[in-house]
């Protein structure tokens, strides 16, 4: 393969990265640029490893899949991104997770909660779920349009883009470059390259549905579609912002005061809703029916449920915002979109449970199945308690205590993980030609392994935040506050180490996970007996 | 679609499409999805009648229960201030001994300190008041600048080292190490140590006695009993503000650390500092 131009385009990307390093307005933009420069420059140097310096008829090697066959190299590094920043993220989680219970595990500057804290969530969401959903979108817009990856290398951009983008923001992070935007925290810098690949992402996706040989889109790609079409409206507008210095890490935000964190919600709930929900939903209209081997239970469901989502999800974001100085009118609105949500989300779990029916039985051996079940029940849940939550009287008890957190994770942990899990599972045999998994009894572990982490920590957190809730709030007869915050921050402690427990377990599922993806990969197959025992053979008539 | 397609397991129609092998069934909307839906549109639309809901020009409608959440806030506050409202007043108007001297009041008045005491105290004294190194715990009967309700009172609101009150409790003692020998100084950390029955070098003790005669006595007193007029401590009752140690003491003569507390008069009012004082009198060390 020849390699020319890239190596001239990161090149030229790393003297500017230098340049910006010289000419640095602070010192942690400084550092920042020294990392990228690091990047760039190991990448050039393995893509001048790579390159073939033959003459250009030699070197230019056929395609392996042949012209018209679908795309699947970047999908195969797509898969094993995921576990790799799937692994990470949960690591770290489990570390912020005992931070919290062992306050001396906080190592600064670096390593302190408030900067591992944002790696968590940002490895976890962007790292693992993009990871995910930009690869199984890729297997599945490919596989439902009859049509390979439009756009040529374009896809490699994606790809190669968004790791620099995950790198850039994590390693700002720890050097504490943020904008303390929730789930945007990466600077006006890392802000305007994943712009860049977003729309290059856009342009891979739509160039493909629109080159499709099937005469319909399919529903996955309508759920991929709006999740990547609104990422990039909630993303730019979220971020506008003025640098202080175009050699520095610091900007401004364009908005002030409450309209500032009416945009700051109005991206954080549909990171959750386009991100979290959306993009998932697509998977899981994909994998679910091909795992189950049944047709989608209602074509008229999903046109309904997918509008209704989409049209909904957007106004909701105001609920994060009660009580506070957002006009009360706005509040009313992030409320009553929230309860109009209920139903819209639930349509996608009725048409993925349902696609089950005709197949339930393979609950019984097919451990997959059973956790993408898992998924879509934790869907559900999720679901209907994030309309509660938004409820004011709910909301007054639920807001800033660990509810929000344990709410956070059985959506993320027991849906969006399952689910993509679930997928990658799937496509891992497929994209490597193998028979079949390692081994189907190691995906049994990671289930019941996985499935505890999450019970235990989303039950821990449910106690804790209510506990937290009526702590903040109890007032005796004579109408004075009980408990000092100190006091209810102490009371978590036992809630924290077996929370961090609960982390450690789910974590424990997806290394194994990783070692029966790797194993696969290799080409082994572990004997084992299959789950509900062998089938007995066939006797002959005696 | 010319041809009908039936799933065979479920014997229901398709819509006739097939993506990479994914067909999709035909089947209506459950029904209990659709009224359910239509519940919530009910209930949001209902809600909107009741509450602010539509933004207007400058405003926005105000919604059939006039509610608003600055108004749901000012009703609580009010509330409280009404069941508290007799006992404030009180508290304002009277001084500390008349307060001190009834004992309805009194109850309250100690009852409102421990809020405000949790709220604002506890950062620095710990949530039992029992202090941490630097900040003196204030269950027992060791004051350094006097236990009496008035004492205390002044301290509260007044502050210790406080730059922005002229009324502060001020002092500092000086840096023995730029006055004293080190040799000097180890026999008066030995000496003090001695002071608390704890075992210390007799030799250098005996020498520091000499020492602290000479040099600390002036504040802290020949007996070492301290002198609240100075908030010089008390160094012979076992009770340390920097660690009990013949290092830390040594440490704490030769570069003493001087420990500061807002005025709280400015920042939380008179009745605060009040019903402050009352709690803290109570706590078992009052005089």
């Amino acid at each position: 393969m020849r390699y020319g131009a890239e190596i001239v385009g990161i090149g030229v990307f790393a003297f500017l990265a230098l340049l910006g390093a010289a000419f640095a307005a602070d010192i942690a933009f400084q550092q920042h640029m020294w990392v990228l420069f690091a990047v760039l420059v190991i990448s050039a140097a393995i893509l001048m490893r790579n390159t073939s310096f033959a003459p250009k008829e030699a070197a230019s090697i056929p395609f392996r899949e042949g012209d018209t066959a679908y795309m699947d190299d970047v999908i195969r590094y797509g898969a094993i991104a995921t576990m790799f920043w799937g692994v990470v993220g949960l690591l770290v989680g489990v570390v912020v997770a005992l931070q919290l219970a062992y306050p001396d595990l906080n190592i600064e500057p670096w390593f302190n909660f408030g900067r591992m804290r944002p790696l968590h969530t940002s490895a976890v969401i962007f790292a693992f779920g993009g990871n995910a959903l930009i690869a199984t979108s890729f297997y599945v817009v490919q596989r439902t349009s009859r049509a390979r990856l439009f756009g040529g290398n374009l896809a490699w951009f994606v790809f190669w883009g968004y790791q620099l983008f995950i790198v850039m923001a994590a390693t700002g992070y720890l050097l504490g470059i943020t904008q303390s935007r929730e789930y945007a925290e990466p600077e006006w810098y890392v802000d305007i390259w994943l712009t860049i690949v977003w729309v290059a992402y856009l342009a891979v996706f739509l160039g493909t549905i629109i080159k499709r040989k099937e005469p319909h889109i399919y529903v996955a790609n309508w759920f991929y579609l709006s999740f990547i079409v609104t990422i990039a409206m909630l993303h730019v507008v979220n971020n506008l912002a003025v640098p202080v210095s175009f050699v520095g890490s610091q900007s401004y935000s364009a908005f002030s005061g409450v309209q500032d964190a009416l945009t700051q919600w109005w991206y954080g709930h549909n990171a959750v809703g386009f991100f979290l929900t959306a993009g998932f939903l697509g998977m899981m209209y994909y994998f679910v029916p091909k795992q189950a081997n049944r047709p989608v239970y209602s074509y008229r469901l999903s046109i309904i449920h997918f509008w209704a989502l989409i049209f909904l999800y957007i106004w909701a974001g105001p609920h994060h915002l009660h009580y506070t100085a957002l006009p009360d009118w706005a509040q009313t609105l992030g409320m009553v979109f929230s309860i109009m949500l209920w139903m819209p989300s639930w349509g996608g779990m009725i048409n993925g449970l349902m696609t089950l029916s005709g197949a339930w039985d393979k609950l019984r051996t097919d451990p997959i199945i059973r956790m993408m079940v898992l998924a879509i029940a934790f869907y559900g849940m999720s679901t209907f308690e994030g309309p509660m939550m938004s409820i004011k009287a709910v909301n007054s008890l639920s807001h800033y205590t660990e509810w929000t957190i344990g709410h956070v994770h059985s959506g993320a942990l027991g849906w969006v993980g399952m689910i993509s899990f679930g997928a990658i599972y799937y496509m891992v045999p497929k994209l490597w030609h193998r028979e079949r998994l390692y081994s189907l009894r190691l995906v049994t572990w990671h289930f019941w392994l996985a499935t505890l982490g999450i019970v235990v920590y989303a039950a821990v957190m449910w106690v804790a935040g209510i506990q937290q809730g009526l702590m903040w709030r109890e007032y005796d007869d004579q109408g004075f506050l009980v408990y000092s915050f100190a006091e209810s921050v102490a009371a978590m402690k036992p809630y924290y180490i077996v929370r961090a427990l609960g982390g450690l377990l789910y974590l424990a599922g997806a290394l194994v996970m990783a070692w029966n993806v790797y194993m696969t990969i290799r080409g082994y197959q572990r004997e084992e007996e299959p789950i509900g025992g062998y089938v007995p053979a066939a006797q002959p008539a005696e | 679609m010319s041809k009908k397609d039936i799933d065979e397991v479920s014997g229901i129609e398709t819509t006739g499409h097939e993506w990479d092998g994914i067909k999709e069934l035909n089947n209506p909307l459950p029904r209990w999805w659709v009224w359910t839906f239509y519940a919530t549109i009910v209930w949001a639309i209902g809600y909107m009648i009741f509450y602010p809901a539509v933004p207007l020009i400058n405003s926005a409608t105000p919604g059939l229960l006039g509610y608003s959440s600055r108004g749901e806030v000012r009703a609580e506050l009010d509330a409280a201030e009404l069941a508290k409202g007799d006992y404030v007043a009180a508290i304002r108007e009277k001084d500390l001994a008349e307060i001190m001297a009834d004992d309805t009041l009194r109850q309250f008045t100690t009852a409102a300190g421990a809020a405000a005491f949790k709220v604002n105290c506890i950062q620095c004294h710990g949530s039992g008041a029992q202090g941490s190194p630097g900040y003196p715990n204030l269950n027992d009967d060791e004051w350094l600048w006097g236990g009496d309700i008035d004492a205390i009172h002044q301290t509260i609101a007044h502050g210790i080292r406080f730059a922005g009150d002229a009324d502060t409790r001020l002092s500092e003692m000086p840096a023995y190490g730029e006055i004293l020998q080190p040799e000097e100084i180890r026999q008066v950390a030995a000496y003090v140590v001695s002071l608390t029955g704890t075992p210390s070098n007799a030799a250098l003790a005996e020498a520091g006695a000499t020492v602290f005669a000479d040099n600390c006595a002036a504040c802290h007193g020949d007996d070492a009993a301290g002198n609240r007029d100075l908030g010089a401590p008390n160094l012979a009752d076992a009770i340390w503000l920097y660690g009990s140690s013949e290092a830390d003491i040594a440490q704490q003569i030769r570069a003493p650390k001087h420990g500061a507390m807002p005025a709280w008069s400015t920042r939380l009012g008179d009745a605060t500092v009040k019903e402050l004082a009352v709690y803290v009198h109570s706590l078992g060390g009052g005089e």
